[in-house]
């Protein structure tokens, strides 16, 4: 089956002109070919997803881009907060 | 007020905890990156298999931590957008500028040989994946680069001026930025700092592999490589904190002496070497400092100006405005009231560039322009209540400092052990109290790195900016709970993230044993 899988990719990959094909490939048989990876690989995405999809959409806004429009009302915000503290 | 300190110190609390887990990975991947680069080079010069073998079993190593630590620095920058907005805004394109550069040029050189270090054994030559693997290990340095200078120009913030019509400083000196002498020994003492936490890294590992009894000759053969490693890194990080001891003697007085507990300070300066902190002592207050100490005469005047009859400042002195010249006569400089009066003086113009730049004056605007310009040296000073708030903890910055050097010192003698040893026939690491002390090694050498940072960042207090803007005044408007809310999210995260990763090393260090014997 992995052998099926394998001559598959290798068939959709031939598919890419010559060099940007060979880096594609240089990656795909990479990754295939990992030994210690599939833990790993899996420990990878979910810290991803954490840090990108639930932390930065759901609780790190970049504040002065949220509240306000454009640079001259973020200074504005800015010099209002630093002049009142 | 009491509210806007529960969300700094949450705010703070939360930067430490993720800059702290960022730092376990960071300084393996480049102590580990150098020593793969070295048994490759030796690899690719004898073509011994035994080479490629121990190569491979590092570079796994390597991988794993790499993988690890990514992504985990970026947290640190949502932070800044979110937490310390007013921070973000107000540093402008001196901290974009290279962490700009960094994500663009290091990320991908790192990205791009990383990728042929591992994936390309057997479809490059083996110069062009030796070359990859040596520039995955400068890659890595050149990214910690500049992130350094960005944190080195929060201690010492310079080539830029500040514009009050953007709110922002403007860099116009891109290479005092780059080149500043606190951002140097700040990027190469943490980088061999680095080569020392990868060295005493493979030594634990290796001292493991002789314990069980296996793979003898790998193990002694990857401690003979670790130990010089570790040697050279030392030293040369003993002399980049040297470097850097001068260098916060010159630009940040205050840290220095908080680091050594100093309020009243002399003429040829004694270092304390150990000593326990006086708990109820505040500056001026005529107190003995410690409890307990033991001196080194003359050692914090060497370190501090290389010269052992140099005057040190104390906290009460700077606090003052006191400092004396080598020959013991006292010269005034601004006292910390001088400081905060000259600090709300710049307020008021930039107060006044508000209100001209709110009618449309275009000659007040530069009046209070020029006026601000005369008095910003000291802009965060005018948020202080008090001078005795411009003195950063005492205990943890004394503490950490002290728990560096010591550590420090260990690891000298350490590592002189093992490269004397490595040299003698290596009998030491049949035995098992040494095995264990290889072993054990491996935490004091994170405990000593992190004690570093923590001199460092907690020795800045009160200041984000040292003397420009201090945390009260980065601080976001936004309420504690969420910040606690987020808070107790990054230690569950991370401490659910760290046990899953520290499993799957220590299961290829155990695996890896059974898999390539020699």
């Amino acid at each position: 089956m992995a052998h099926k899988n394998t001559l598959h990719t290798d068939r959709r990959l031939s598919r890419f002109p010559a060099w940007p094909g060979k880096v594609v490939r240089f990656y795909a048989d990479g990754f295939r070919n990992m030994t210690v990876g599939k833990k790993l690989w899996l420990l990878i995405i979910i810290k991803l997803f954490i840090i990108f999809f639930i932390f930065k959409l759901f609780f790190f806004p970049d504040i002065l881009k949220r509240d306000y429009d454009n640079d001259t009302e973020r200074a504005e915000a800015v010099r209002s907060s630093l002049l009142n503290r | 007020m009491d509210d806007l300190m529960t969300v700094v110190d949450w705010s703070r609390w939360q930067f430490a905890l993720t800059a702290m887990y960022h730092w376990l990975f960071v300084p393996l991947t480049l102590g580990l990156s150098v020593i793969v680069g070295i048994m490759e080079t030796i690899y690719y010069r004898t073509r011994n298999e035994k080479w490629l073998r121990t190569t491979k079993f590092w570079m796994t190593l390597f991988g794993i931590n790499f993988a690890m630590g990514v992504a985990t620095g970026i947290i640190l920058e949502f932070e800044f957008g979110t937490n310390w907005s007013n921070y973000s805004w107000f540093v402008g394109d001196i901290f974009g500028a290279p962490l700009a550069i960094e994500g663009l040029l290091a990320f991908f050189m790192e990205a791009t040989f990383i990728a042929v270090m591992f994936f390309g054994w057997k479809k490059v030559s083996p110069g062009f994946h030796l070359a990859s693997t040596w520039l995955t290990a400068l890659g890595a340095s050149i990214s910690a680069l500049w992130i350094l200078i960005a944190n080195a120009w929060m201690q010492y913030p310079v080539g830029m001026e500040f514009d009050p019509g953007q709110m922002r400083n403007i860099m116009d000196d891109f290479w005092a930025v780059v080149l500043s002498p606190v951002a140097i020994n700040k990027f190469f003492h943490a980088v061999f700092d680095g080569w020392v936490v990868g060295a005493v890294f493979v030594c634990g590992v290796s001292a493991w592999y002789m314990m069980k009894k296996r793979r003898r000759e790998f193990a002694l053969d990857s401690i003979r490589i670790a130990g010089w490693v570790g040697l050279v890194g030392i030293l040369l990080t003993l002399w980049t904190g040297d470097g850097s001891a001068v260098q916060v003697a010159k630009v940040q007085p205050m840290k220095l002496a908080a680091m050594e507990g100093l309020y009243q300070g002399k003429v040829g300066q004694e270092i304390v070497g150990v000593g326990i902190l006086n708990p109820s002592k505040k500056p001026n207050d005529g107190q003995d400092p410690f409890l307990f100490e033991i001196s080194i005469p003359y050692g914090l005047s060497i370190l501090a100006n290389h010269d052992p009859q140099s005057f040190v400042p104390g906290i009460d002195d700077l606090l003052n405005g006191i400092e004396l010249t080598p020959e013991g006569d006292t010269i005034r400089t601004d006292s910390y009231s001088e400081r905060i009066a000259i600090g709300k003086r710049a307020h008021e113009s930039l107060r006044a560039f508000d209100t001209a730049m709110t009618n449309g004056d275009r000659a007040a605007m530069e009046a209070a322009r020029a006026k601000l310009k005369e008095d910003y040296r000291y802009f965060g000073y005018g948020y202080l209540d008090s001078p005795e708030e411009a003195v950063p903890p005492v205990g943890m910055t004394f503490y950490s400092f002290h728990i560096m050097v010591i550590a420090g010192g260990y690891l000298l003698l350490f590592f002189v052990i093992v490269v004397f040893t490595s040299h003698k026939g290596n009998r030491i690491w049949e035995k098992g109290w040494w095995q264990w002390i290889a072993m054990l090694t491996i935490p004091v050498v994170w405990i000593c790195s992190e004690a570093g940072w923590v001199t460092a960042e907690v020795g800045r207090q009160p200041w984000i900016i040292e003397g420009l803007m201090p945390d009260k005044a980065a601080i976001s408007a936004i309420s504690a709970s969420t910040v606690q809310l987020t808070f107790w999210m990054f230690a569950a995260v991370f401490t659910a993230l760290l046990i899953a990763e520290i499993t799957i090393m220590i299961n290829q260090i155990r695996n890896g044993s059974d898999r390539d014997e020699y």
